[in-house]
């Protein structure tokens, strides 16, 4: 019993893409479809969710992530809340329950929850009233399922099938909750061969398990991709003892216009962002031809759009 | 009080018995196992039926959180909670507030639980002063105050030679040294065991590594000085391969393994439930398997429960913020009989493990029905079920991951220094408390 | 139930008969999903309409939402001219409670404003809880609730009304 669907196969909450059937992934992307041209109108807005109140619960700071949600939920006339949440681990505030209690009282219909916790959004779906659906906007290294669904959704976009592609993702898989989700979403949708690029010490133990070849040498492994998904590096890692600096990993997995060549000439390059320049990613590569990370913002806005149309009529 | 248990089935373990008799006690002994004394009349007669008698259960690990963490639990629910489950003696471990370092504490502690009814308790004392893994404690006068034993809990000693001093010391005068094997530093951060599971919910991994550095660095030095030591809690697979050679070179050390990890594993932290998170985490299956195994031919020599009451706020958290432990001396019968069970171990076996085995390690005179050995003794049902719901446990600690599971197996009467300290009424129904 | 309908091709030449002396240079049409795209296509090309015409998918304009949740995708909207200031002929298979025609105009309103929407209907079958009635109509009809009239495109593309 998947807790993010309904008892007749809908979907209820937005968790985490692991385990969620190929045809909703795919209604996702097709009513992410419909509404790309909202953003071209005059008057940018649908009004499936007039009355509904939206509340982004962000207890991790993020400025992108959230006004995009923010975005999307006011483009489908919902009402939107944001509510930034300190968190310190030493501080003894409110417990996540008692918060999530008071704003249901308020007549919420949805939370979008960020949380440097694996397993938050769970824990929250857990527990709010039933008519009431979670969308996870990233919880710790788990999962950022609409991140992962704008990422196919762009691939889509710009390659049309998934059943022939090579898609190679570079960088922290170790932290990364936005390359759990892609690999889910990827391997989900058929991609035959779904790669990761990436030194030892940033790669989980049990990758062998998560269907996926890995690569440590990244010539190796750019080569025939049509598709390259750079990942952020952040500077914790150089502290924890797992990189030395950015510079030698720039050297050795930063993606640059020689490396780049390697993959097929019409190979995408996308980024979740925030950039690294110079670090992950070369400047030319990232406002090169090949490279689609501005449109995949604009998706992402479509797709969250049709994530939240999608909950909100389930509730029905 | 004279105490008559009669129609019984008897197992006790270090006699060789597991055969129908009748039990005599008198003032607090036992003084007859089968046939009736002379001019024995009693005040009491217990109709064992049906029941399986065996020495009480001896739990090498149990909370009680006093002092200072009574908003966890306390002595009278914990204790009471014990006696329900069978256990007639138990080890308490010295992470209370403050920590069980100084004499005074020991004996307040001795003190309280004396005047209540329910086990015996020995209290584990602390390695290191306030735990803090620096300087040694008073183990002479702790031992005088009723300490069995001398640990660091889970708190880590990452100063090699002050653990190496530390046993050097409890060597000079025969104390036992209880350590749990883990790296301060390669378990740091995690949360679960560093396996596929975790790595695919993003849970921080405590790799099996941990267990096994630090494991090596026990050995030797137990090795070294001499001390008795005993390691508390295994885990891993690689863990047990290591304590099992080291038996075989004759290094004397025993071990032991927690219920939780003779049946759960990685798969088991489905939808990241809090009451999943232990210390040490449950492994790999192959791990959880060597463990089943490792108990049956005598690697592991003694199972407890590792009774861990966590008020219900701190499992009431994302998985990664929350307390780790489980409550669970009320099931260390059923999960060992389940245990056994699977692995078609006898009965017999089973008792030992959660009776004998572990006093012999506590070095105290309980564990059997000898005559003239105290009448500490239970007996239980092996075939009644019930349901684990936070109103069937009696601890106050409702934090376990076999909540809602049905247990098979439920102890009856519960008699220590031949007191009747829990009876049971007759149950008719899984949730009936 | 004996389908007794006129031929629906038939109804659209009618109906194109009523609209032609009505267009003028501005007039666009733009049909809704499915049957109004299908009977707008026939429609522009009787009608000889240079401008391209639209298509209007109302899922996200319904007031049933609430109710029944997001429809099965149909496909997207698509307006290939400015709506601002246009004479916007909306076109629509069957006519029942008006329910569908508000929907289309409240997502045109969201283009820009029109200057003037006229309702072209293939049938109207009675039946309106909404005080809108469409300005051009093939057939009238006062069809009882517990009965569906529907327009289907056949392999050959042809188009059939049937009453079931």
């Amino acid at each position: 019993m998947n807790p993010q669907l309904t008892p007749d196969g809908r979907l209820k909450h937005l968790l985490t893409l692991d385990g969620l059937p190929r045809a909703i992934l795919i209604q996702i992307l097709d009513t992410a479809e419909s509404f790309m041209d909202v953003g071209e109108r005059e008057v940018k807005k649908v009004p499936l969710l007039r009355g509904k109140s939206i509340f982004n619960l962000f207890f991790e700071p993020s400025t992108r992530t959230r006004t995009t949600f923010e975005i999307a939920a006011k483009r489908l006339s919902a009402d939107v809340v944001n509510l930034n949440i300190a968190t310190s681990s030493q501080s003894k505030g409110e417990t996540i329950l008692d918060t999530v209690d008071n704003l249901a009282a308020m007549h919420a219909d949805m939370f979008v929850v960020r949380h440097a916790q694996s397993g938050a959004a769970h824990f929250i779906a857990r527990h709010v009233a039933p008519h009431i659906s979670v969308v996870n906007a990233g919880d710790g290294r788990h999962a950022h399922p609409t991140q992962g669904l704008l990422d196919v959704f762009t691939i889509r976009r710009y390659k049309g099938a998934f059943h022939n592609l090579r898609v190679a993702i570079v960088g922290d898989l170790l932290h990364s909750r936005v390359a759990r989700s892609q690999i889910h979403a990827l391997t989900t949708l058929g991609v035959p061969e779904v790669r990761v690029i990436a030194p030892k010490t940033l790669l989980p133990a049990g990758v062998e398990h998560m269907g996926i070849k890995v690569y440590h040498d990244m010539e190796a492994g750019l080569r025939d991709c049509d598709v390259v998904i750079m990942l952020r590096l952040q500077n914790e890692r150089m502290k924890g003892a797992r990189l030395p600096s950015a510079q030698e990993y720039f050297k050795f997995y930063g993606l640059t216009p020689d490396k780049l060549a390697l993959a097929k000439p019409d190979a995408i390059v996308m980024h979740p962002g925030p950039m690294n320049r110079g670090v992950e990613i070369d400047s030319e590569v990232a406002d090169g031809p090949q490279s689609v990370i501005l449109p995949q913002v604009t998706y992402g806005i479509a797709v969250r759009m049709a994530v939240m149309a999608l909950l909100a009529g389930a509730s029905a | 009080m004279k105490i008559h248990i009669q129609n019984g089935h008897v197992v006790d373990p270090k006699n060789l018995i597991d055969r129908p008799a009748d039990v005599y006690i008198v003032a607090g002994k036992i003084v007859a196992v089968g046939h009736a004394p002379a001019d024995f009349h009693a005040n009491r007669t217990i109709d064992a039926t049906g029941l399986i008698v065996c020495p009480g259960l001896v739990d090498l690990s149990v909370r009680l959180r006093e002092p200072g963490f009574e908003y966890k639990a306390t002595l009278e629910s914990e204790m009471l909670a014990a006696a329900s489950g069978g256990v007639t003696s138990l080890a308490c471990p010295p992470d209370t507030d403050p920590p069980l370092d100084e004499p005074g504490l020991v004996e307040m502690l001795k003190f309280r639980a004396r005047n209540l009814p329910g086990p015996r308790v020995y209290p584990i004392g602390a390695l290191t002063q306030k735990l803090e893994g620096r300087a040694l404690t008073e183990m002479a006068e702790l031992t005088e105050a009723g300490c069995v034993a001398f640990t660091h809990a889970d708190a880590p000693i990452t100063d090699t030679q002050v653990l190496l001093r530390a046993l050097e010391y409890a060597a000079t005068f025969g104390y036992s040294v209880w350590l749990r094997p883990q790296d301060v530093y390669l378990a740091r951060g995690g949360v679960a065991h560093d396996g596929a599971v975790a790595s695919r919910l993003g849970l921080p991994g405590i790799p099996a590594l941990a267990e096994t550095v630090a494991l090596a660095t026990i050995l030797q030095l137990a090795r070294e000085t001499g001390a008795r030591v005993h390691i508390a809690r295994l885990s891993t697979r690689d863990g047990i391969a290591m304590v099992r050679a080291a038996k075989a070179q004759g290094l004397g050390i025993s071990c032991d393994v927690a219920t939780t990890h003779l049946h759960l594993c990685e798969n088991d932290l489905v939808g990241f439930d809090a009451q999943m998170h232990l210390a040490p985490p449950v492994r790999s299956v192959r791990d959880r398997d060597a463990i089943r195994e490792a108990l049956r031919d005598g690697s592991i020599d003694a199972i407890c429960s590792d009774h861990t009451p966590v008020d219900e706020d701190e499992k009431q958290v994302p998985f990664g913020e929350s307390a780790p432990g489980a409550s669970g001396v009320e099931l260390l019968l059923p999960l060992t009989l389940k245990w056994a069970r699977s692995m078609g171990v006898s009965l017999n076996q089973a008792i030992d493990l959660i009776s004998w085995k572990p006093a012999q390690i506590l070095g105290i005179p309980v564990g059997h029905l000898s005559v003239g050995a105290s009448a500490d003794l239970c007996a239980f049902d092996e075939h009644a079920e019930w349901q684990v719901t936070s109103r069937t446990l009696k601890s106050q600690g409702k934090n376990t991951p076999f909540l809602n599971h049905l247990m098979q197996g439920r102890v009856r009467y519960t008699v220590i220094d031949g007191h009747i300290d829990f009876e049971a009424p007759l149950l008719r129904r899984p949730n009936d408390v | 139930m004996p389908d007794s309908l006129p031929d629906a091709e038939a109804l659209i030449a009618r109906l194109a008969d009523a609209i032609r002396p009505r267009l003028t240079p501005d007039t666009v049409l733009v049909g809704i999903h499915s049957g109004g795209v299908w009977v707008a296509e026939r429609l522009h090309a009787l009608l000889g309409i240079s401008a391209p015409m639209g298509k209007l998918n109302i899922s996200f304009y319904r007031d049933d939402f609430s109710r029944i949740g997001l429809h099965p995708q149909v496909k997207p909207s698509h307006l290939p001219f400015a709506v601002e200031g246009r004479c916007v002929i909306v076109v629509d298979d069957v006519f029942y409670t008006g329910r569908t025609v508000r929907a289309a105009m409240n997502e045109l309103f969201d283009y820009g404003r029109p200057a003037c929407i006229r309702l072209a209907v293939l049938v109207d079958r009675g039946g309106h809880e909404l005080p809108i009635r469409p300005d051009f109509a093939g057939l009238n009809l006062d069809v009882a609730p517990e009965h569906n009239v529907d327009l289907s495109r056949e392999q050959d593309g042809s188009l059939k009304l049937t009453l079931t």
